[in-house]
């Protein structure tokens, strides 16, 4: 960890003085333990800022689109994917960004430390290789970092990114045992009917902040379907209908885009499982039209193709 | 409730593309060949004109059914606009039915002008569907 951070800050320090971009994207320390926010550094002299370790969960794709000045940004598996895809969206030309890919073992999900520790506060934190130390008023406790990552990095099928401009590091191994699919399995196993309940439970909970779209980084509209009002698709009130539909029409427009960064599911003040959706249509892109979104920016993302042998089972 | 049910006669929002389908609906009508008289008909330029938001919008408002019409692949009056939308209707139509709406309520079909009596049974079909899933109540915004 700690010489991946020496490596990135050498990396941007030499993009920055070298001139080749003007701003690096990185992550900086956070004002609470095992937190980290979003760090911009267009001077050499504020490159210590940035740091690199298992808290640096905020998908910083986010930032590069709509960018006009050259950037560097420091991009995970998942991360670099979201960049590959809204380059090929045409949010950016491809050589103003330099993709600083950085192999990742997972990143601390903070909801399932909150669950663990009750109401005990975390006041200081730090994190060694396999081990989370966190102290508290009264305790001290060591938790296995492997129990406390989050969903999306449990399944995770690129921790190397496969689009990149430098590698800082060395390559990861990559888990292949797992089916990342699983959770999508089982819930297809299930009848419409049970479906149906678990889908209208699960998103009764939702309060509409939107707060999924906002951390979205393919969220890149300038008008959001739901925020239009000429002419307005659906209602903005939080009514079971319209919930249920933002979140399936969120999950359609992803369809072939999102690569399960697990952003949405870490923003959700309420705690619904996106992932049960995105993970959906994700296997569906893959099963259909055999796509994984952000790996290839030669390829046509599917939906804006076709091919004449598509799959038509379900045309009568 | 319960009477209201037995006389009830499903309501079916229909998308047909001008060259084709709707075509092929009027051809069963010149040639008077029968089919359930629920649906309503919307004539649209392509199959590929038909956004998803029009078909979850209808569900929203209580139609008991959507079918979606169009050209044989390879037949589109613009080239490929049917082709594009069957991808669209393919990842829609398994969403909703993952998301837990009945697989009959959907429906996507290719019917040639030349096939008024392929039309009349898709109609047919899909009201004998429906009909056996009773009035829609999943995403029907009360």
């Amino acid at each position: 960890m700690e010489n991946i951070e020496k490596a990135i800050r050498e990396v941007a320090e030499k993009l920055l003085s070298e001139k080749k971009v003007n701003l690096i994207i990185g992550y900086e320390r956070g004002t609470l333990p095992l937190r980290t926010t979003p760090c911009f550094v267009d001077k050499v002299e504020d490159i210590q800022k940035l740091v690199w370790n298992a808290s640096c969960d905020v998908n910083l794709s986010k930032y590069v689109v709509d960018r006009k000045e050259k950037v560097g940004v420091i991009a995970k598996g998942c991360d670099a994917r979201l960049i590959a895809v809204c380059a090929i969206e045409n949010q950016f030309p491809r050589e103003n960004v330099i993709i600083i890919g950085v192999p990742c073992l997972g990143v601390i999900d903070r909801k399932k430390i909150e669950a663990e520790l009750g109401d005990k506060e975390v006041l200081e934190a730090t994190v060694e290789d396999e081990k989370i130390k966190v102290k508290g008023e009264g305790f001290e406790l060591v938790l296995p970092k492997n129990d406390f990552l989050c969903d999306s990095c449990l399944t995770c099928k690129h921790r190397n990114p496969p689009i990149y401009d430098v590698f800082v590091g060395e390559k990861v191994p990559e888990i292949t045992e797992v089916n990342e699919f699983a959770e999508v399995s089982s819930l297809e196993a299930k009848s419409a009917e049970e479906r149906w309940e678990h889908f209208r439970e699960e998103l009764s909970k939702c309060i509409r902040c939107y707060a999924c779209r906002n951390v979205c980084p393919l969220c890149y509209c300038k008008i959001c379907f739901v925020d239009q009002t000429m002419p307005m698709w659906f209602g903005k009130t939080n009514d079971l209908s319209d919930t249920m539909i933002y979140h399936i029409v969120r999950a359609f427009h992803v369809a072939g885009r999102c690569t399960d960064c697990g952003a949405c599911s870490r923003a959700c003040p309420m705690d619904i499982n996106l992932r049960e959706l995105m993970k959906k249509i994700e296997k569906i892109m893959k099963e259909r039209y055999d796509y994984e979104a952000g790996i290839n920016l030669e390829e046509i993302p599917p939906l804006g193709g076709f091919k004449m042998e598509d799959s038509q089972e379900f045309i009568k | 409730m319960k009477n209201a049910e037995k006389g009830w006669e499903p309501k079916i929002l229909a998308f047909l593309c001008n060259w084709c389908s709707y075509a092929g609906a009027d051809l069963a009508g010149i040639s008077r060949i029968q089919y359930p008289p629920n649906i309503r008909v919307v004539r649209v330029p392509c199959s590929g004109r038909v956004d998803p938001y029009y078909i979850i919008k209808a569900l929203q408002h209580g139609w008991d059914g959507v079918l979606v019409s169009g050209c044989h692949p390879g037949d589109c009056h613009y080239i490929s606009g049917n082709l594009v939308a069957r991808r669209r209707f393919a990842v829609l139509k398994d969403l909703l039915e993952y998301i837990g709406i009945e697989p009959g309520r959907v429906n996507f079909s290719w019917v040639s002008a030349a096939e008024g009596e392929k039309f009349a049974n898709v109609v047919t079909d899909v009201v004998k569907g429906v009909k056996a899933l009773g009035p829609a109540k999943r995403l029907v915004k009360r």
